[in-house]
């Protein structure tokens, strides 16, 4: 494999293995509470339909957009994804947001679980459904970004098999330590993963404007891909900058330490 | 009716997520470089990195707000 391939590789499995951590801890907390009966076949219902979507989406984007299309199509969904995951980093390193804790969204989970009454014999439709929701929606993002990262490349196979990794190894991790995988660095590991979308979603977006002109012939960066090393420093850079200006001081001058502000959800 | 508020509030999250002034700071960007595109104001490569450029200015200052409007609650 080549340079490109090993980066769209890195790039997949690593914002993979962020929302499977996620989905996992989830499924876990319906198994445990309400039976793996259920929960089982929530994934195995979200998996079906995910597996579904990214055919038919990875179909249409393909075969149904011009090349400039695709790219502002592309760039505009990473930007979408890739800036929200950037805010919630720089807001969370900067003490603004509280820090993504797995034990403390399983703990919510079971507690929801509990709460929730029982549905008589049979498959529980609130394990099945809180399960098929939870890998639905963490698995859509990745999707995206299989898709995207992949039909750009040209290669949607060495992209699917980064996000496929990062299953089997957050699958294999789960079932040896049977519990959330709180251990994993969540937070660091999205602030990464956001920079890179920013920075790819940057470049294609601002390629595909190219749709607009006579000829749809997309707009062409200086140094072509090269460029993409300074967008990723330039965004990185200004992450730092942000979580600089807006970080929270530890403690007040009389002692009692801040409340962190919490910023939106 | 349920499934229609469901499935646009899926949607809404999964495009919009927590902040919907980034999705605006990305559309009014894209938009300023298809008014200088179509006005054929600046070549490729002047007009891609202003549009880099944009694209940070319009995130910082999204973020800005919304820490401000966070401290003002």
């Amino acid at each position: 494999m080549d340079a490109a391939s090993w980066g769209l590789v890195t790039a997949t499995f690593l914002a993979c293995f962020v929302e499977m951590v996620e989905a996992t801890t989830i499924v876990m907390a319906m198994g445990f509470t309400r039976g793996w009966r259920s929960a089982l076949a929530g994934t195995a219902a979200a998996l079906g339909a995910l597996v579904v979507t990214t055919a038919i989406a990875g179909y249409a984007l393909a075969n149904w957009l011009p090349e400039s299309a695709l790219q502002l199509v592309i760039g505009g969904l990473l930007l979408a994804f890739g800036l929200q995951w950037l805010r919630k980093a720089i807001l969370r390193s900067s003490g603004r947001k509280a820090m993504h804790d797995e034990d403390q969204i399983y703990l919510d989970e079971v507690e929801a679980a509990r709460a929730a009454g029982t549905t008589g014999s049979g498959l529980d439709m609130f394990g099945f459904m809180v399960s098929f929701k939870g890998v639905f929606l963490e698995g859509m993002e990745v999707v995206f970004i299989v898709i995207t990262f992949g039909l750009n490349a040209d290669n949607v196979p060495v992209a699917a098999l980064g996000a496929v990794g990062a299953v089997v190894l957050v699958l294999v991790l789960a079932v040896v330590l049977r519990k959330p995988l709180a251990m994993i660095p969540e937070n660091t590991l999205k602030y990464g993963v956001g920079v890179l979308l920013a920075a790819f979603g940057t470049f294609w977006a601002v390629e595909g404007i190219g749709v607009f002109r006579s000829g749809s012939e997309s707009l062409d960066w200086p140094g072509a891909d090269l460029v993409l090393i300074p967008l990723i420093v330039g965004w990185f850079l200004l992450s730092r900058v942000l979580i600089r200006a807006l970080r929270l001081p530890a403690v007040a001058p009389g002692g009692a330490r801040l409340a962190a502000q919490e910023v939106g959800s | 009716m349920r499934f229609l508020r469901a499935f646009g509030q899926f949607w809404y999250d999964f495009l919009v997520g927590d902040d919907w002034k980034i999705p605006i700071a990305v559309l009014a960007t894209l938009g300023v470089l298809v008014s200088l595109l179509l006005g054929d104001v600046l070549g490729d490569h002047a007009l891609t990195v202003l549009g880099g450029v944009l694209l940070m200015v319009t995130f910082s200052t999204s973020l800005l707000i919304d820490v401000r409007a966070g401290r003002r609650r």
